[in-house]
């Protein structure tokens, strides 16, 4: 018996991850009315009638919401439902205010797609795995409104203007296993996402939100019970509550307890996750074909009807052929042209903005990209991180790393130097490089002469070096070029001043 | 003047013959003097007389904006009106004053109409004698006709005469009392399963009810959304067809009407019937069609029949499956559509404040009566996981193929169908109300309902006097967006019968007197 309990302690636990990703697709208008889309505007200043489901009001589709999601699922290699449905689904709560909300529940727009994602292996750049995770589905549906608990004056005070904001829903299959590996595939969506401009997808303005489905089970047997843990409000935390969800889950099977089929909230600042107060047990939502919109139909260049007014239909073929680069594709081709590794052409793609930095300065300079691309991702990116600023907010422009590398390249100043003009130049002071170089005095010693006199003096000052160095170690040399550029404020160039004290050596 | 066609009024206005204010002043001491009969809930005097003299301005400048410029016409109270009350004769909506108007109700003041009011309904329009509102039961104008009097023997002389009055059917039952006793020249009504054509039929008006589809439901206050359609209520087909052109076609604001432009029609002086193919469905002989009825309607048959049409017996054999059918769709569309009524953005909101789950239920409880308390209660229960299959998946079903059954007769070559619109003529009120509202949609709607199913055009034309001396309809239906057929039919068919005008005492009173002494009339 012992032997046995022992086994199956010992046997290790498969964590399986699914998601569940609310995306605001990025439109003017909402999916049903016509009123604005805007983040942090007044309270109920972007209500319509029908938003507030006044009686008698109908939903009337959004044609740009219906491209955004036919894009996305084409992005996603999704099919694409040529007919699709729409449904009710029934629950009362303050900031629903219909008491049901539209959405796809039979029939969705898109289905059986998938989404690669690399992710590194213990957290080293160079050793990056590529996986896939199955995307289920992709409905249309309404956005809630918001409730905000004032519990002091024990008030519920009701904000519409989220509520009918289109959003998808893109629902991924449990193929995922760790925290990090949810968080990579939900990065890897939201850079697609941006790049379709189908939604900002901006975590913290609530435009992209992940619910995680998470179990344990053992090697060989059905899943477990999962959880579904929700309130995550960035891919930093995302990773860190599916791994603190399946270390307890883990933990209480261990214990010989068991797993409740519930919803659990995150809290990032316990780093730990809570069961949520469920809205009074088991809900039914009661869902049924919502009869005030006819089946969406979509067209491919095939069943387009000659005699149909274009604005009225949305025709999938057109949509395939305008899809702009997908992050993959946009790294391939990064790593082609320039020559750069794959890893670096992640890390490019992450950080918004900053591929196109990139080859900005790329087109503006004749430093080889394989070079440039160390200054962005060694000055640039650390800068940006240590001072919590996006590529737009960068003090130092395309132009002026341009401008400064191109020095560089010409040898007017060494790298050495070349740092300390872009620690100048973060200063946003509205300095050239060149302004900066002179005033620091920082351009390279031209005069052969005077850098040889310099040398001189090293040797000269330097007897137990030299005698080493003549006795055959060629190590101490790099002392020597040291020191000079200690002496020239590292105004000399390194070659050539190996050169010189080679050639004095030898004398 | 008053008991005039729309088009002789338009016409009178048009050639100078009666001013828009003085038609306007007539319909609102008329409505006064026949408050009686409970047919409006609000009475918009005001607007209404500022929208006579805008209409009469235009007519001064030669400018009318068509045949509707000046016509007074009442909307029933479930339809939005912007500025105006709109209750649907319940709690929760009493007060309550929309900002926008209804597409049906913009299209009809655009073209200069007269809105006089709003009518009379069953609370939600969930009923079919205009008996189950918050603000009492409409009373059949023909109660108090001579027609009526002469016939009906009150029972004892200790029975006050009063209480032989009978229902109007409907739940339009409003708009068909206001369109019958001669306070306005049309009326719009809903018809989800008959509550159109049964009031029209029980109060001796032309009653249509268009495809689905044909005219927005934006502004509608819904009962069933995949069945309502707005209804016509008018005094003869002509005036339907008139009302229907200006209302039909495609609404950017309701998704589920037609594409297409709707061309509008005037009907021919001569129809001809004599090519027609005219299909009398055996299961309308349904059971508890009084023979009075059943005669009639073997009357119109045989005149169609006279006048060189096939009339042929046909099968629609699903349709007695309707109404268990209609039950179910009904009230799970009701209680979907009704989830938003928690009186938190309009409405009846209670004073409870102990939870919000508290302050819903009870104002949920405050704000709607049994009726529709009982249509939420089974339609959530149809809806529920364990549920929806058997029931609502079914009833969509049957739905389908009490659809297919009239696409295979309209296949076959039939043109229009010929149905009684009602069991019987209208019943007293005391009569009425021994069986509850459930009971009664069930016996009322049985001859409607299956064009709602089937989403098909069908109108009411009133064809004679019961014997109690109070009016009886046939129903005729037709193909999907043929209205211009079955209107023609319809018109043909009001030629041969000469359906008799009411004999109001009020009414008379007014043509004559009320203008020249400027005293309104008092009844009883």
């Amino acid at each position: 018996m012992l032997k046995y309990s022992a086994i199956e302690i010992l046997a290790p636990w498969v964590p399986v991850v699914g998601l569940e990703i609310h995306a605001q697709i990025s439109s003017n208008s909402k999916l049903f009315s016509g009123s604005q889309v805007q983040f942090a505007a007044p309270p109920n200043s972007l209500v319509s009638f029908f938003d507030a489901s006044l009686p008698g009001t109908l939903p009337v589709l959004n044609r740009r919401c219906v491209e955004a999601a036919v894009m996305t699922g084409l992005a996603l290699n999704c099919s694409i439902n040529k007919k699709s449905l729409f449904d009710r689904k029934h629950y009362f709560y303050a900031d629903l205010p219909a008491g049901y909300q539209i959405t796809q529940q039979r029939v969705p727009i898109a289905v059986n797609g998938s989404l690669s994602y690399s992710l590194c292996i213990d957290n080293k750049m160079s050793q990056m795995v590529t996986k896939t995770v199955r995307i289920k589905q992709i409905q249309l549906e309404q956005d809630s409104g918001k409730s905000l608990h004032d519990d002091t004056r024990s008030q519920t005070l009701v904000d519409l203007n989220r509520a009918g904001v289109g959003l998808m829903e893109v629902v991924m299959e449990p193929d995922m296993c760790c925290g990090e590996e949810a968080a990579a595939a939900v990065r890897e969506l939201q850079l697609i996402l941006q790049t379709l401009g189908s939604s900002q997808a901006v975590m913290s303005e609530g435009q992209l939100r992940v619910d995680a489905n998470v179990s344990v089970h053992h090697p060989g047997e059905p899943y477990g019970v999962r959880t579904e843990v929700k309130n995550i409000n960035s891919i930093r935390f995302l990773a860190k509550a599916v791994d603190y969800e399946i270390q307890r889950q883990i933990k209480e099977l261990e214990s010989g307890r068991t797993i409740l089929n519930e919803t659990r909230a995150f809290d990032s600042k316990l780093g730990c996750t809570v069961p949520m107060r469920d809205k009074e047990g088991k809900q039914d939502y009661r869902f049924m074909p919502e009869p005030n919109l006819p089946p969406l139909i979509l067209y491919d260049a095939k069943s387009l009807p000659a005699n149909m007014n274009h604005q009225q239909v949305v025709n999938i073929d057109w949509i395939h052929e305008r899809l702009p680069d997908l992050p993959s594709v946009k790294r391939a081709k990064l790593v082609e042209r320039y020559g750069i590794l794959p890893e670096h052409s992640f890390t490019l793609l992450n950080e918004d903005g900053l591929s196109e930095f990139f080859e900005d300065v790329i087109k503006q300079t004749q430093m080889k990209p394989k070079k440039v691309i160390g200054w962005i991702l060694k000055d640039l990116l650390s800068y940006l991180k240590k001072h919590s600023l996006t590529v737009k907010e960068s003090p130092v422009s395309s132009f002026l790393l341009a401008d400064l590398l191109n020095r560089l390249e010409e040898k007017e100043i060494s790298s050495t130097a070349a740092k300390q003009v872009f620690a100048e130049l973060w200063k946003g002071e509205g300095k050239t490089p060149l302004e900066i170089v002179k005033e620091k005095k920082l351009q390279l010693i031209q005069d052969q002469k005077d850098l040889e006199q310099i040398c001189q003096t090293v040797i000269d000052g330097q007897e137990n070096e030299v005698m080493a160095i003549k006795a055959g170690n060629r190590k101490v040399l790099n002392k020597l070029i040291g020191l000079v550029q200690r002496e020239t404020q590292g105004r000399s160039n390194p070659v050539l001043v190996k050169q010189l004290l080679e050639k004095k050596l030898s004398e | 003047m008053m008991g005039n066609t729309m088009s002789l009024v338009s016409a009178a206005l048009k050639e100078g013959r009666v001013a828009p204010t003085e038609l306007c002043q007539r319909c609102l001491s008329l409505i006064k003097s026949t408050k009686f009969l409970n047919a409006y809930i609000t009475v918009a005097e005001e607007t209404a007389l500022k929208q006579a003299e805008e209409s009469e301005k235009r007519y001064r400048r030669g400018q009318p904006l068509g045949v509707l410029d000046g016509i007074p016409i009442a909307v029933k109270d479930n339809f939005n009106t912007a500025g105006i009350e709109t209750t649907c004769a319940s709690n929760m909506l009493k007060g309550y004053i929309s900002p926008y108007n209804a597409t049906v109700v913009q299209k009809l003041l655009d073209q200069g109409a007269v809105l006089l009011g709003k009518t009379n309904l069953d609370e939600f329009a969930m009923g079919s004698g205009s008996t189950d509102g918050v603000f009492g039961p409409v009373r059949n104008p023909w109660s108090y006709s001579r027609q009526y009097k002469e016939k009906s023997v009150p029972k004892s002389h200790s029975e006050d005469k009063d209480s032989n009055w009978v229902i109007t059917g409907g739940s339009s039952g409003g708009s068909a009392a206001a369109v019958s006793s001669f306070t306005c020249f049309a009326a719009l009504g809903s018809d989800t399963g008959g509550s159109t054509r049964n009031p029209a039929a029980h109060c001796g008006v032309v009653g249509l009810k268009p495809t689905y589809g044909l005219i927005s439901r934006h502004g509608l206050i819904p009962l069933v959304n995949s069945m309502d359609v707005p209804g016509i209520l008018t005094r003869c087909v002509d005036d339907a067809a008139v009302v229907l052109g200006s209302l039909a076609g495609h609404d950017p604001k309701d998704s589920t009407t037609i594409q297409d432009n709707f061309k509008p029609f005037e009907l021919s002086n001569l129809p001809d019937v004599s090519k027609l193919s005219i299909g009398i469905p055996k299961e309308y002989h349904a059971p508890g069609l009084s023979s009075e009825i059943l005669a009639l309607w073997s009357k119109a048959a045989d005149l169609f029949k006279n006048a060189g049409a096939k009339v042929i017996e046909v099968s629609l054999p699903h349709t007695r499956y309707s109404i268990v059918c209609y039950h179910v769709l009904c009230t799970a569309e009701v209680a979907s559509n009704m989830a938003r009524f928690d009186g938190l953005e309009y409405g009846h909101r209670s004073d409870m404040n102990k939870s919000t789950e508290s302050m819903y239920a009870a104002t949920r409880r405050e704000g709607f009566n049994d009726v529709v308390r009982g249509r939420i209660l089974s339609g959530n229960y149809f809806m529920l996981k364990q549920n929806y299959e058997n029931y609502f998946i079914k009833a969509q079903k049957v739905r389908r193929l009490i659809a297919n059954d009239f696409v295979k007769v309209f296949g076959s070559g039939v043109d229009i169908l010929l149905t009684p619109t009602t069991l019987s003529d209208a019943v007293p009120y005391t009569e009425f109300i021994k069986e509850d509202n459930r009971t009664r949609s069930a016996q009322d709607d049985i001859l409607t309902q299956a064009a709602n199913m089937a989403g098909l055009p069908a109108i009411n034309v009133p064809t004679a006097l019961s014997e109690r001396g109070l009016p009886v309809g046939l129903q005729f239906i037709g193909r999907s967006f043929q209205e211009k057929q079955l209107l023609t039919v319809a018109k043909w068919f009001e030629k041969q019968v000469k359906f008799p005008t009411i004999q109001l005492e009020e009414v008379k009173r007014h043509d004559h007197g009320v203008f020249q002494h400027q005293k309104s009339a008092s009844f009883l």
